[in-house]
């Protein structure tokens, strides 16, 4: 395959970015689409010219950390699909592909397709845990949980925390984020004391981080790789007007 | 080669069962109240690193934390996908810490240490238990309580999952326990911070040197001790199964600084991966073991069958691991079954266009089970491999070949985790402890978290409490020229302008090592890599081309740093291989098998760990030998048939 990639080239947070076209070819239809991107860096090399920075670790599908909008979609916006899960074989000989880093003003631009998404981690600090120290658990089997709600839970835990949500947000919201971690944990009988509290906590440093808010476009849930559904975003206001009614 | 007399792990005196009681109650507190007065330098946050970093937050200590993803949930842990070992027997199966205890020996080919893995399986329980305190949502059955499965060679489901992803959500709960000590101050997080040399102040390790992976800015941290919990070294064999971005610097920099590396041969090879398909391959994908519950592994009766999987009929079919292991079937231990499937291959058996692929076929599952409830099972697994291959799983069988997935090796330490360099703890799989030649399945989550969440947390408190805290400077002549080093040795690389890019010195590199020291080895073989692996090295330091600069995000130069201590490390391992003239667990050598083909211990030569110390100025490594002393299981051979 002969292709031309459109690729956002920024040198650093304070650098005006700018497109960059580059063509490329002999690409094979099995080749993953971060493996594309590897072809073309070895080339830019051998040419004496920068290799776009990107980022990308296990390319399995599960660490969260490549990112991409491939043609002015999340993760190339197919079914459950993370960018390194992407084949070449879902493109087209002679196409023209556009690759830009995630954009929402929580994601400042490190370089080229490289965002930093330390927000993200703020808010799981600001409440998305269980405070249980390690040592005295009770057995395993001690309460036992409905197997529908541990499912539950489990679907909005399966969140790999890419960003995709938020950056296919026209308001660069982080809820869909947010939400599969308050209703994980808002699933299940552990999570019950700090119920109130977290919820609230979580949404303030989303609010802090400089996320915007839900309009119920649904682009995160269509865009999410791991599908996570919009329905947790309803469990996070529920139990957001819960504990803000109780006032916890 | 020196062989001197056997390395002493302090394993405690007493039963085997009463050790770690023992020597939990012998061990030497530090008074709450001190506890903040000590620093801890934690490298890697997956589940060994991150859970001790929390764990240690937890009781008061001051932690700093560190690794090269842009968040500690990113961790190569959280790739596992089949489950979690413990021996809490809930299906009334006839498990016990005995067992699991048991099973954990044998499975490693008798190479490991007694004490630890005893003391692993005592703590698996509580593994669980903490977990589901965390949140971690196990899979459950409908009354309520958890649900186990059988998994990789166990004959009683002692396994906890969650769905394919046990990994990820296991991590998920160590980084939430970690984040909550970020926010409440015990632990300073260091995401996109790379380790690149330890210090050691008077023989002791006071400290490390990383580099800002965006600044690009060398940084001296210093500390009352240093835990390392940085993975394993299966990258130098360039195709694995873990993530690019995994690397031996941190170890083989420590090795270089004297602490001793154990067992640097035994590599795991997992034996069902998704096959190779051509030279753009970057990595490869593992698809979980827990597929070979339900799924039957094949080839065809004759060489180099040209009919595809659906015009084979049954009988011209060879379900080779039901018919060799017939106790253990398709669930026969991981280097046995991938060293059948090498075997089936090179026989000119093997499947797909490269010939190197055996199918496994669920079409009997379907029949049995439903299209539902295997949907239910591997759904996601199904997914995925659709995904990689183009190909529907449930019409057509899968397609796998082994790959490198896991490494039993790593620094050695002794019973507390605690390398021969005093204030230098080594978690998880970046040592060597409790696995010997060989993992077993879902075993490799239960050692991280045991050893973060309920071993290092007493053991470093013990060694901290013998020192005066805060007994170090980060402005001493130690870190200073240790600082130096680092920034030299980054100009260095830079400086070359050769025409070679990283990646293709990686892949040569690891082309060698799995040619010459993969499934099979051979005394030739190793020779051979030990010849070609030092001209290699030398053509990197001449010929690599590393573009921009060192005070910049700068991809390339990460690779090449960790690139240049991968091929340090190859000629170690295949050195370490090339010595150990026995087959055991995932160390082949074809000079030693039964007739049958098997693995052949030498029991009266080489029941001992190997633990080498870096050569002062070039030659060969040192050898420490640790003789394995089994005082409760008795030497047999493994079968599984």
């Amino acid at each position: 395959m002969d292709l031309t990639l459109r690729v956002w080239r920024q040198k650093d947070g304070q650098s005006t970015g700018r497109f960059e076209s580059y063509q490329v070819s002999g690409i094979i239809p099995d080749m993953s689409f971060l493996e594309m991107l590897d072809v073309t860096n070895e080339r830019l090399i051998m040419e004496g010219k920068d290799p776009i920075a990107f980022d990308h670790d296990c390319r399995e599908g599960i660490c969260g950390m490549c990112s991409l909008v491939i043609n002015g979609r999340a993760h190339g916006g197919f079914d459950g699909t993370t960018t390194c899960q992407l084949h070449m074989r879902k493109f087209n000989d002679g196409d023209t592909i556009t690759i830009e880093p995630w954009r929402a003003s929580a994601f400042p631009v490190i370089r080229d397709l490289v965002v930093d998404r330390t927000s993200f981690d703020r808010i799981i600090q600001a409440g998305g845990f269980i405070s249980a120290n390690t040592g005295g658990a009770p057995d395993g089997n001690a309460v036992p949980i409905p197997k529908p709600d541990a499912d539950a839970a489990m679907d909005a835990a399966a969140c790999i925390g890419c960003g995709a949500c938020a950056a296919s947000c026209p308001n660069g919201s982080a809820m869909l984020f947010v939400a599969a971690k308050v209703s994980h944990l808002a699933h299940l009988p552990q999570g019950m004391p700090e119920r109130g509290q977290r919820v609230l906590d979580m949404v303030a440093r989303m609010d802090e981080e400089g996320f915007g808010n839900c309009t119920n476009h649904a682009e995160c849930e269509a865009m999410c790789p791991k599908d996570i559904s919009i329905s947790h975003i309803a469990k996070m206001n529920r139990e957001f007007i819960r504990a803000t009614v109780r006032g916890d | 080669m020196d062989t001197n007399g056997s390395l002493n792990g302090n394993v405690p005196e007493g039963p085997l069962a009463e050790k770690w009681d023992n020597h939990r109650f012998n061990m030497k507190l530090v008074n709450p109240a001190n506890r903040r007065r000590y620093k801890v330098i934690v490298v890697g946050a997956g589940l060994a690193g991150g859970g001790a970093a929390a764990t240690l937050g937890e009781l008061g200590y001051n932690v700093d934390c560190f690794c090269y993803q842009d968040s500690p949930r990113r961790a190569h842990s959280i790739a596992a996908q089949g489950g979690i070992n413990a021996a809490k027997n809930y299906q009334n199966d006839g498990d016990s810490t005995y067992r699991l205890f048991y099973d954990t020996i044998k499975g490693g080919d008798f190479r490991s240490r007694e004490s630890n893995v005893y003391r692993l399986a005592q703590v698996s329980a509580n593994i669980i238990d903490q977990c589901v305190a965390m949140g971690v949502p196990f899979a459950r059955e409908y009354g309520g309580q958890l649900a186990n499965r059988s998994f990789g060679g166990a004959q009683v489901s002692r396994t906890f999952y969650a769905r394919g992803q046990t990994g990820q959500q296991l991590l998920l709960g160590v980084y939430s326990a970690l984040s909550r000590q970020i926010a409440a101050g015990t632990v300073k997080m260091h995401s996109r911070t790379e380790m690149l040399e330890i210090v050691l102040v008077d023989g002791q390790a006071k400290g490390v040197i990383t580099r800002n992976l965006v600044t690009g800015e060398i940084e001296k941290h210093a500390a009352d001790v240093v835990i390392m919990a940085t993975g394993g070294y299966g990258p130098v064999f360039y195709l694995s199964t873990n993530a690019m971005g995994n690397n031996v610097t941190a170890s083989i920099r420590a090795y270089m600084k004297g602490a001793y590396f154990a067992n640097p041969c035994y590599t795991q090879i997992h034996p069902t991966c998704i096959p190779v398909s051509g030279d753009h391959q970057s990595k490869l994908t593992l698809m979980s073991e827990s597929l070979r519950n339900d799924g039957r592994i094949w080839v065809s009766m004759k060489e180099g069958d040209p009919r595809g999987p659906g015009e084979i009929p049954e009988n011209e079919r060879d379900y080779y691991l039901e018919r060799m292991y017939p106790s253990f079937g398709n669930l026969a231990p991981r280097d046995i079954a991938s060293r059948a499937a090498k075997r089936a291959c090179d026989e000119g058996r093997g499947v797909g266009d490269t010939g190197l692929g055996v199918y496994l076929d669920f079409t009997d599952a379907i029949e049995r089970l439903g299209l539902g409830l295997v949907q239910q099972r591997y759904g996601n697994l199904f997914d995925m491999y659709e995904k990689i291959t183009g190909e529907n799983a449930y019409q057509v069988p899968m397609r796998i070949y082994p790959a490198i997935h896991y490494t039993m090796g790593g620094l050695w330490v002794d019973y507390n985790l605690m390398s021969n360099i005093p204030g230098l703890f080594v978690l998880g799989e970046s040592n060597f402890s409790d696995h010997g030649a060989n993992r077993l399945g879902a075993s490799a989550l239960m050692q991280g978290l045991a050893d973060g969440y309920f071993v290092a947390p007493y053991t470093v408190g013990n060694y901290l409490a013998s020192q005066t805290p805060g007994d170090y400077s980060a402005d001493s002549s130690e870190f200073t020229q240790a600082a130096d080093d680092v920034e030299d040795r980054v100009k260095r690389v830079l400086s070359i302008d050769g025409k070679r890019t990283v990646t293709s010195f990686h892949r040569e590199l690891g082309m060698i090592c799995w040619d010459y020291c993969g499934m099979a080895r051979t005394d030739q073989s190793l020779k051979k890599a030990l010849d070609l692996i030092p001209a290699l090295k030398e053509e990197f330091w001449e010929n690599v081309s590393v573009p921009g600069g060192g005070d910049e995000l700068n991809p390339e130069l990460e690779k090449a740093l960790r690139v240049a201590d991968f091929l340090e490390f190859a000629e170690l391992m295949c050195y370490d291989a090339l010595v150990r003239e026995e087959s055991c667990g995932g160390h082949f050598r074809e000079e030693y098998q039964t007739e049958e083909g098997e693995a052949l211990r030498d029991d009266e030569h080489f029941s001992h760990v190997s633990a080498w110390e870096a050569p002062g100025n070039g030659g060969r490594p040192i050898l420490h030998k640790e003789n394995l002393e089994f005082e409760e299981v008795e030497f047999s051979v493994r079968s599984y048939k």
